[in-house]
């Protein structure tokens, strides 16, 4: 799907970004080409989660804009999925599994319009894909953390978007969901989908991602991983806060041959 | 003792009965959202800042109008919503203090200017100003009921056109607002539903005991049920109860009090009664899963006690299975165990029958199956396995330990021998050897 003169599925153009008129990111610029995963890896407090929030219009931009395919985030908003940290809601909410994946399709409903048999048949189709087909309709404060973002997995997938925004999915889930999320990616990023991650694990960034956005309030560096993850850019990233043995790590992982 | 006040009587009854029950219902719906959308202070908030509002709307008309008095309250209960917000903003003051200074202050003005009003001087007919104080259903007009069913109908209208919309921003305000809903519009919309909700039941609640009539049912109904749409059901229904119940027991007492006393004790009974969520229930099901785990470490140590013999059964002494772990009442459990024909005992030894081998080795099976899971997936030192699998396994399900007996299969790490009942992969030790792995 993607040959070489691939198309743009997301821009960011000189994007400011203020809390309280402190400014937490500053002078955001990049362009991500279709059907890449894109690994958003930086610090703690390096602005990550609200370059997601800034881009889907939670958070006012003190300046800059936006683009999904050449238009307006606005324009754009169908074409969008959106995975927040798990942490953001209450689990405890009195609803099902297959209603939260219903939800995906809310925006395509429209006012007033309630979900019906077509809209059940995407959310079980959804739930099948990341394996909770079982639980459908259980109440989600029975969840493990692995199930939890599954749902929410599930619930994108529902709004049938291009490019996808995941705020730390890893974060919190067992092994066999984070699998389960890898092989999801890969299928979306088959079918010619767009996926960014905010991402913490620094290890695995090489066996996940195409691309990598390095950010620590600026832009540090956006590209492929092979000629963007590197020593250097990881170093001006996390400055002294990259300890000799994650170097040591990453020196190791750099002899290796493809892996 | 004539029929005429007997009829006025009742039919004055009716009218109090249907008008709670109503104001009930709405409160239960309208709070499920505020509960859900953590906010049920609001109601609080609005409803002891409305006083002054009242009083001065009534010194301005001089009269007591439902709808008169209703918007001054309203005014100034958004006043003082718009007080708390400025004040957490801009002040270093916390929103929960901010909370509790405005609604104090607002309340406190309000006294005093209802005291004011109430003096001879001023003109005006003032009977009933005060059942906006402590409430009182009985002073409601016909004219009152139809606002009432009024602001009913329009409540219901509201909620069932935008339930879908209220569902996805109580529960997930940021996604809701990723898919382009008006997140803010929905958010007032579902404020002012309350607000206005609030407003028509203070002359019958009263300003104080309001905020129960919006959080109880809401609350209630939470332990009942885990689906929204049946929440806001049963809301409705214990706010519909309350209403005619208080009323109907509370003859002769303060009625906006007793209507709240009658939610309060759905509330109490279902905190105690509920399934699943209730205290009983919650007590009887940790009471059960106890029982179950004792009995589990009792087979499995009598299983791991006559492992080395098997598939001869081992006469156990009673001593030795006393010294093999920390026991709570050994005897109850060997008793138990030897109804249920899984054990042979004298006073001296015990046996497992052919029966509870079978038991205990699947037991001990799933036990290990799960020691080795962790081991192996989860990178948790061997020593420290045993305890997480005591406490866990017994919440697994079937499905996963059988998913896990195949993924170590498939692996190549199910050894031979563990085929059947694994080998544990830590030393027990009472001296049986380790596990080759």
């Amino acid at each position: 799907m993607s040959a070489n003169t691939s198309t743009t599925a997301f821009e960011i153009h000189d994007m400011t970004v203020a809390y309280h008129r402190r400014p937490v990111l500053w002078d955001i610029d990049f362009t991500i080409p279709e059907g890449k995963l894109v690994g958003i890896v930086g610090p703690n407090g390096a602005g990550k989660t609200t370059l997601i929030k800034a881009t889907l219009g939670l958070v006012p931009l003190a300046s800059g804009k936006v683009e999904i395919y050449g238009k307006s985030y606005h324009e754009q908003r169908h074409l969008v999925g959106y995975v927040p940290q798990r942490e953001s809601v209450d689990w405890d909410f009195p609803v099902t599994v297959r209603d939260v994946v219903l939800m995906g399709t809310y925006g395509r409903l429209g006012w007033f319009r309630r979900p019906g048999r077509a809209e059940r048949k995407i959310a079980d189709r959804c739930l099948e894909q990341v394996e909770m087909t079982a639980l459908a309709n259980r109440q989600i404060r029975q969840l493990s953390g692995g199930q939890q973002q599954r749902v929410f997995l599930a619930r994108a997938l529902a709004q049938d978007a291009q490019v996808y925004f995941l705020d730390e999915p890893f974060s919190g889930v067992d092994a066999a969901t984070e699998a389960a999320i890898v092989k999801l990616l890969q299928t979306l990023r088959a079918s010619g989908k767009t996926v960014l991650i905010v991402h913490h694990d620094i290890q695995t960034v090489r066996d996940y991602f195409d691309y990598v956005v390095l950010l620590n309030m600026r832009l540090i560096a956006c590209g492929p991983v092979d000629t963007t993850f590197t020593n250097e850019n990881l170093q001006k990233t996390y400055g002294g806060r990259l300890t000799i043995l994650d170097e040591a790590a990453e020196a190791m992982r750099q002899r290796e041959p493809n892996r | 003792m004539t029929e005429l006040p007997i009829l006025l009587g009742l039919a004055l009854s009716h009218k109090v009965m249907f008008g709670t029950a109503l104001l009930g219902s709405m409160a239960g719906i309208v709070g499920s959202f505020a509960v859900l959308r953590g906010r049920s202070l609001v109601g609080d908030m609005l409803a002891h800042s409305a006083l002054p509002g009242i009083g001065l709307a009534f010194l301005i008309l001089g009269s007591r109008s439902m709808l008169g008095l209703s918007v001054g309250a309203l005014a100034s209960g958004l006043l003082a919503i718009g007080a708390v917000t400025v004040i957490a903003r801009w002040t270093r003051t916390k929103e929960d203090a901010a909370i509790g200074i405005v609604l104090s202050t607002f309340f406190g003005a309000g006294v005093v200017l209802l005291s004011i009003v109430q003096k001879p001087g001023i003109a005006g007919n003032k009977a009933g100003l005060d059942s906006y104080l402590f409430g009182e259903p009985g002073n409601m007009l016909t004219g009152d009921l139809v606002i009432l069913s009024g602001v009913g109908a329009a409540v219901l209208l509201v909620v069932a056109l935008l339930f879908k919309e209220f569902k996805l921003v109580c529960f997930d305000i940021d996604f809701a607002q990723s898919q382009g809903w008006p997140t803010l519009m929905l958010d007032l919309l579902m404020m002012a539903s309350l607000a206005v909700v609030t407003i028509v039941g203070l002359p019958i609640v009263g300003v104080i005991l309001m905020a129960a009539m919006i959080i109880l049912p809401a609350a209630t109904a939470r332990f009942w049920t885990n689906r929204l749409h049946l929440m806001l059901l049963l809301a409705a229904g214990f706010g519909l109860a309350a209403g005619p119940l208080g009323t109907y027991f509370g003859k002769g007492l303060p009625a906006g009090a007793s209507i709240v006393l009658a939610g309060a004790s759905f509330f109490v009974i279902s905190v105690l009664l509920a399934p699943q969520r209730g205290v009983l229930a919650q007590v009887l099901a940790e009471y059960q899963l106890r029982k179950r785990m004792t009995r589990e470490h009792l087979l499995r140590s009598l299983y791991e006690l006559s492992e080395s013999n098997l598939p001869e059964l081992t006469k156990l002494s009673l001593k030795s299975v006393r010294d093999y772990r920390h026991w709570v009442s050994l005897e109850k459990l060997l008793e138990q165990e030897v109804e249920k024909g899984t054990i042979l005992r004298d006073a001296e030894h015990v046996q497992l029958t052919p029966l509870g081998l079978r038991r205990a080795s699947e037991l001990t099976k799933a036990h290990r199956l799960w020691e080795m899971y962790l081991v192996q997936f989860a990178n948790i030192a061997p020593d420290h396995v045993d305890r997480d699998a005591d406490a866990i396994e017994h919440l697994l399900p079937e499905a996963l330990l059988l998913e896990l007996e195949q993924k170590l299969a498939d692996e190549g790490r199910l050894p031979y021998l563990v085929a059947e009942v694994p080998l544990s992969p830590h030393d027990l030790g009472s001296g049986t050897q380790d596990s080759q792995r």
